[in-house]
């Protein structure tokens, strides 16, 4: 089936459907920060929904008045838990943007093109490739099942035509190359248009084969696979700024590859104990540092960070440096060490700082002050009378991500409710948004939503008791430039942009 | 400190002063709480997903909670453990009686094990597999200890939760809270450990506080839950290190 959204790209639908339905106003805005969580300049740029089968209808799209077909597009309870997205990232160009769901596929979408006569068009992100990257496996000596689930996707900086990525499940990290063909050579001597071989009998001339243009195809090859190596689950991966070698984090130790080798790979952290019995502290992320191909973080269940220096030993157990907050003692309860565990953490595009997200905030760590972050942020401190409720049902556990804007002057993370968070650094502002369907029209601007904290709620507020807690936004990405982000909500993927005027 | 913000039921009085097995008093809401925490996080703990191995960092979460918890309990002298030969007076060990969940605060009242320095304890674990307890005891819904921040605010995950505990303590054979952290080189369930290995195996000199987790002992179990609770006894006399 083919769909012809732009006359480049021949689309591959084996999985995917895509169903853009509106189109940005206006030009991309430039990197602000006033933009960036101002009173309500986000618009809805598309809504990528996931359906789980591909639909027969036709696919006859009006490009240039893009109509609305409302008849593709599928109810949220049709999608099947497989659907689910598991982790989203932009490229280093933010062309691209990569999904990986727990079914083990993998969607890449494409930025459209600016073109003389959509200018509007520009900043939709179109299916461009879709693939599946990990299917479940069986692990026989243990009788378990290991899912297909896609944990990470990182991509590598672009060197030639093809672009690659890392994907990764709990066990085995993949290396795969995108890339587009548009030609195909016709003519062989010895076979047929169809491939069939020819009887050598009826040759009677030679020619050469000729390359011919075809529709343009983009095929997805697994180039690496890394397997093997992590007992545990694999909870991180980052590419190093050398662009030879990456690292892959489990719950326990974190090996270091070169994306050229992959039947070996070295331990460069293990907090594994001796005696299993005495664990009680676990990696939940790491990331190696934007330009210092020495340096990488790690963090813990126990709300610390941990930087290491490569050059100090070959095993990197012992930290250069050690970030922990103290903790408050007014604050104290028997669920502080469970929200303290940090869920992700990430370098700012300077290096100079990171950022992490435990369950109740965001904080911001200069690399040269270890004992306190310099910035800490609320997400949803109206939770921290709920946390009782929060651990019976397990919610307490979830692993929010958390992203910084091109000029790392605004932060993002998710929250319930399929609301999400930004807040800017400069001017302390903060605002809350929701990803819904219900409460988005095309390129309607959003509207900041608030919680309602006790006492009397306002029109448009929310109660704390009516938050769904089963909708929730774990991974959003920014794009590394522009005012354009990605928000995952269960199977849909929304993509908003900031509005200029 | 406990989590603020909770709606207790609470039907005390006020706390006995002379505590002891003898009077059956009123256990203070907090100590209830505290309590049926602590059966919750052994409850999850036990939770294995069968197919899927666990998400090694919710385990050890968990877990540290547990020690926690007893260490608070063991320190403020709540922690009391029966005697053998008083263990008849008592539901011996609150501890493991994931029932606590499922009564009425009224119910609770006293009957809390009694204290025990403790040193010549010897565990007399219930060994092997687990009967499996009676679905019906955990069914009723969680609402008298805890107002439970109504289903609303998770829509899906509160009810999944109790169906999990249900489905997992009808289908459970075996396993313990230790095999979560054993050395995954082994299989995951190791039947033999559980069936031979548990008993007599748990002598380290522990404190005292902790004889109280083995202590679901001397009687026979009355309620099914126990017996299976006899491995999270273990379990978490091995997570507590003396």
């Amino acid at each position: 089936m083919v769909l012809q959204p732009s006359e480049r790209h021949h689309r591959d639908w084996s999985h995917r459907r895509l169903g853009p339905w509106c189109s940005p106003t206006g030009s991309p805005a430039p990197l602000s920060c006033e933009t960036g969580c101002g009173e309500g300049s986000w618009i809805l740029v598309c809504r990528l929904l996931v359906p789980t089968q591909v639909s027969l209808l036709s696919m006859e799209e009006d490009i240039d008045t893009r109509k609305i077909n409302n008849s593709f597009l599928r109810d949220h309870s049709y999608a099947t838990e497989a659907d689910i997205i598991s982790t989203v990232e932009f490229n280093h160009t933010g062309e691209l943007l990569a999904t990986g769901d727990k079914g083990g596929r993998v969607v890449i979408f494409q930025r459209e093109q600016e073109s003389k006569n959509q200018v509007h068009r520009r900043g939709e992100y179109n299916v461009y490739s879709t693939f599946q990257s990990h299917e479940p496996e069986f692990d026989y000596l243990k009788s378990l099942e290991i899912e297909e689930k896609i944990n990470k996707i990182r991509w590598l900086p672009q060197q030639n035509a093809a672009y690659f990525l890392l994907s990764t499940n709990d066990k085995t990290v993949k290396l795969w190359k995108v890339s587009e063909r548009d030609k195909r050579p016709e003519g062989y001597n010895l076979k047929d248009e169809e491939g069939r071989l020819r009887d050598p009998a009826t040759i009677t001339t030679l020619r050469v084969p000729v390359l011919r243009p075809m529709d343009l195809m983009v095929e997805a090859t697994p180039r690496r696979v890394f397997a093997n190596a992590h007992t545990y689950h694999i909870n991180s991966i980052s590419v190093n700024s050398d662009y030879e070698t990456y690292m892959s984090a489990d719950d326990l130790r974190i090996n270091l590859w070169n994306f050229e080798i992959t039947n070996q790979s070295f331990n460069i952290v293990d907090i594994k104990p001796a005696n299993m019995e005495e664990l009680t502290e676990v990696i939940t992320a790491a990331e190696f540092h934007p330009h210092h191909c020495n340096s990488f973080v790690y963090s813990s269940s126990k709300g610390t960070i941990r930087l290491c220096d490569m050059r100090a030993s070959a095993l990197c157990d012992r930290h250069s440096k050690f970030f922990e907050e103290p903790e408050d003692p007014s604050n104290r309860s028997f669920f502080s060490e469970i929200i303290s565990s940090i869920s992700d953490v990430k370098f700012s595009h300077s290096g100079r700082y990171i950022m992490t997200r435990d369950y109740l905030t965001v904080k911001v760590w200069d690399l040269n002050m270890e004992n306190r972050p310099i910035e800490t942020y609320q997400v949803h401190d109206y939770l921290r009378s709920k946390l009782c409720s929060l651990y019976e049902n397990d919610c307490i556990f979830d692993k929010f991500e958390c992203v910084w804007n091109g000029s790392d002057s605004v932060i993002m993370t998710g929250s319930y409710n399929n609301f999400f968070r930004m807040f800017d650094r400069n001017t302390k502002r903060d605002v809350t948004l929701e990803a819904s369907r219900e409460n988005s029209k095309p390129r309607a601007i959003l509207k900041p939503r608030k919680v309602c904290v006790g006492g009397k709620r306002r029109k448009d507020e929310i109660s704390v008791d009516s938050l769904d807690f089963s909708k929730k936004i774990l991974h959003t990405a920014w794009h590394p430039s522009e005012n354009i982000i990605a928000v995952a909500a269960t199977n849909n993927l929304y993509i908003f942009q900031d509005k200029v005027n | 400190m406990f989590a603020r913000g909770l709606k207790r039921k609470s039907a005390e009085d006020g706390e006995d002063v002379e505590g002891g097995l003898a009077g059956a008093q009123a256990m203070p809401s907090y100590s209830l709480q505290r309590q049926s925490l602590l059966d919750m996080s052994l409850v999850k703990l036990q939770l294995c997903h069968m197919l899927v191995e666990p998400n090694l960092c919710r385990s050890v979460l968990i877990a540290n909670t547990v020690r926690q918890i007893q260490e608070e309990m063991a320190q403020d002298g709540t922690w009391r453990v029966v005697a053998p030969q008083a263990a008849g007076r008592a539901p011996l060990d609150r501890l493991v009686s994931t029932d606590i969940l499922c009564r009425s605060v009224r119910e609770q009242e006293g009957e809390r094990p009694g204290p025990d320095a403790g040193d010549g304890h010897t565990p007399d674990l219930v060994p092997g597999l687990a009967t499996v307890p009676s679905a019906q005891a955990l069914r009723s819904p969680q609402s008298s200890l805890w107002e439970v921040d109504s289903s609303r605010e998770n829509r899906g995950g509160f009810q999944k939760s109790l169906d999990q505990i249900f489905e997992t303590l009808e289908n459970k054979t075996s396993g313990s809270v230790e095999e979560l952290f054993a050395d995954v080189d082994s299989p995951y369930y190791d039947l033999d450990a559980v069936l031979t290995g548990m008993v007599g195996s748990t002598q380290s000199g522990h404190g005292s506080g902790l004889q109280a987790f083995s202590s679901a002992t001397a009687p026979p179990p009355s309620s099914s839950c126990r017996s299976d609770l006899g491995e999270l006894d273990h379990a978490v006399e091995i997570l507590v290190e003396t």
